[in-house]
């Protein structure tokens, strides 16, 4: 009978060099333990990787799956499915303005405007200095505040064009 | 922040002053401070918080509260309408069969939907006391709150709420000495509306991407980690504390006579409105009355159609402004009554452009994982793009119904494609010259080929 090996594409995975911190491995190990199974804790790991990197680099898609014990197509799977886990640099601020209907009704397309003319980029896109991305999002649950925007973890809203410039001045 | 200069940071609120809300009256939100601080555990407590707990978990069975919910007939506030309490008489519990989940749904995402982010961000504790008494009831062992990722300050504060709680013994092991156990954990996403949808939600939190599951087998039955589950929204879980303090007849007599559906909820209304907010009213309350409470429309403009609840409900008329908004009635017009927040829509404002934002948002969201939704919702965008531009040719108008009906109900594997649907086909059955009026004439030579190459 011939010998079988082991499955073993983890350990064979290139990591490009990347390394887990050891806080945040940590701190995946303890998310995984709020549920029956680890793979409960991968959206989190992923949010755990971007939190100190400010992105989800290719080499972080193994490590995380390694430290879950589960296969790095099914942690990839996950990481390009949801549109706050970033699969390429962003910029030091995260813009994220909301495109949905009672934004749309209220100003979204002066907004959109006012930041694409100031930051001299469009939607998808990071200024050539790095310091901001600016991304459309499901409506932010604050229409009555609306055109609205997050820049970070901040929410504002109603936005004036002629407030912008006061406002992007707080992200260095 | 240093500079002295005001920024426009948004603050969820209530434009409800205290005077005017009673705790027999506005049960979801009496509680409220006037001045928008997190109502923490001891100002909860000083206001009946954990009573029903500290009641139902001593003197109830669980069969006792599902009975008291099914009869107060709170139907689901996250826009479906279903009974919570026939969603909790069909939860698998007894014999053999393992304690499993309560998940809250706060995973708001529907477009012009501003509620469950007031009360998570303002009163978390009865969120938490709701979410106790509907695992007792459901014989849960654990509860997930599933929080959408950019409700940062919702994460907050919840989590500071568990803590407090926990340590007050409201949660762990033997709640308020009754042998009863429950945590709660919160759980973040990571963008995606289809999250929203029950059992996209439940493969979302076991760390799957968020397709939806069918059904059966319903969640009650299997849901997270095979385990029987039980998905409710925010502000359905916000209404049992009250429910069962004061019982099915007093919540069904909230709505005074307006409607049989009984109790509050949480109605809002924004787009072009003087005064856009948020206020707890008698369910069955006229889209008319909501309108006045936000002042009217801006700048004198005109009403031409509004949403009662979210981009996937169908559009109404202003003649509609005089129905109560509930599930059945509501229902009745080709709508749904959704989450119940209102978006006007002016008479300046084309229809066919907003149809394409809306259309565009559905696409976006859609997970893929049923053809008629992946690829038909794209090209109704295609569609409307042309129209807008006036670049649309003939028969345009009669290939979106087509698109339309292709997403009705049944056609996939859950309701985002009917959700996309029901807003395009009132709109087409309410404003259709709009729509042919982008249709080129004229045609096009592209239409005159059997494969549509038009500019767009």
């Amino acid at each position: 009978m011939m010998k079988q090996t082991q499955p073993s594409n983890q350990q064979t995975l290139a990591t490009d060099g990347f390394r887990l911190h050891p806080e945040d491995e940590a701190a995946m190990r303890e998310e995984a333990g709020h549920y029956e199974q680890p793979q409960a804790a991968c959206i989190e790991a992923l949010k755990i990787v971007q939190r100190r990197h400010g992105w989800v680099p290719d080499g972080a898609i193994p490590a995380i799956a390694r430290v879950l014990g589960v296969g790095p197509a099914s942690v990839e799977g996950v990481a390009t499915f949801y549109s706050l886990i970033f699969r390429q640099p962003v910029g030091r601020h995260v813009i994220l303005v909301c495109d949905s209907s009672s934004c749309f009704l209220t100003g979204f397309d002066q907004l959109h405007q006012a930041l694409s003319d100031q930051l001299g980029i469009g939607l998808g896109q990071t200024t050539a200095d790095g310091r901001f991305t600016l991304l459309p999002v499901c409506c932010l649950g604050a229409c009555d505040g609306g055109p609205a925007m997050m820049i970070d973890d901040d929410v504002y809203g109603p936005v004036g064009a002629d407030e912008l410039p006061g406002l992007l001045e707080d992200y260095s | 922040m240093t500079s002295q200069r005001q920024s426009p940071v948004y603050r969820s609120r209530l434009l409800q002053p205290a005077s005017e809300r009673q705790p027999d009256t506005h049960p979801l939100t009496w509680r409220l401070r006037d001045d928008g601080q997190v109502v923490d555990l001891k100002d909860y407590e000083s206001k009946e918080g954990y009573c029903a707990v500290s009641q139902v978990l001593s003197a109830h069975d669980p069969q006792s509260v599902i009975a008291v919910m099914k009869e107060a007939n709170v139907r689901g506030r996250g826009g479906a309408g279903f009974s919570a309490g026939l969603k909790w008489s069909l939860t698998m519990q007894g014999g053999d069969m393992p304690r499993g989940y309560i998940v809250c749904n706060a995973d708001e995402m529907e477009p012009g939907t501003f509620k469950d982010r007031l009360l998570m961000e303002q009163q978390p504790h009865l969120l938490i006391e709701g979410m106790i008494l509907a695992a007792f009831a459901n014989n849960a062992r654990y509860g997930y709150i599933f929080l959408r990722g950019e409700y940062v300050e919702s994460a907050r504060v919840l989590t500071q709420a568990l803590a407090e709680a926990r340590n007050a013994g409201w949660l762990g092991p033997d709640i308020a000495g009754s042998g009863f156990d429950f945590d709660i954990a919160v759980h973040t996403g990571a963008g995606r509306y289809i999250c929203g949808e029950e059992t996209a939600l439940l493969n979302s939190l076991e760390g799957h991407r968020a397709n939806p599951r069918a059904k059966p087998p319903f969640p009650g039955q299997s849901g997270a980690w095979g385990k029987p589950t039980v998905v409710n929204n925010v502000e359905t879980l916000c209404n049992v504390p009250a429910v069962m303090l004061l019982g099915a007849d007093w919540y069904q007599g909230l709505s005074g006579g307006r409607t049989k559906d009984g109790g509050t909820k949480l109605y809002g209304a924004s787009g072009l409105v003087n005064r856009p907010g948020l206020w707890e009213l008698p369910i069955g309350t006229t889209g008319q009355e909501i309108l006045d409470r936000a002042e009217g429309l801006r700048d004198g403009r005109k009403l031409k159609a509004w949403l009662p609840g979210g981009a996937s409900t169908g559009f109404l008329l202003p003649e509609h402004l005089e129905l109560p908004l509930d599930f059945d009635t509501v229902g009745k017009e080709g709508s749904r009554l959704g989450t119940g927040l209102i978006t006007v829509v002016t008479e300046d404002q084309s229809l066919v452009s907003l149809m394409r934002n809306l259309e565009e948002f559905f696409a976006r969201e859609s997970c893929g994982w049923c053809t008629p939704c992946r690829d038909g919702l794209p090209w109704t965008v295609k569609l409307l793009l042309g129209l807008e531009r006036g670049e649309g040719e003939a028969g345009d108008v009669e290939l979106l119904d087509k698109l339309a009906a292709d997403c009705g109900p049944g056609l996939t594997f859950c309701a985002h494609a009917p959700g996309a649907a029901m807003p395009l086909q009132t709109a087409l059955r309410h404003f259709r010259h709009e729509f042919e009026q982008g249709v080129h004439y004229p045609k096009g030579k592209a239409h005159a080929d059997p494969i549509p190459v038009g500019q767009v």
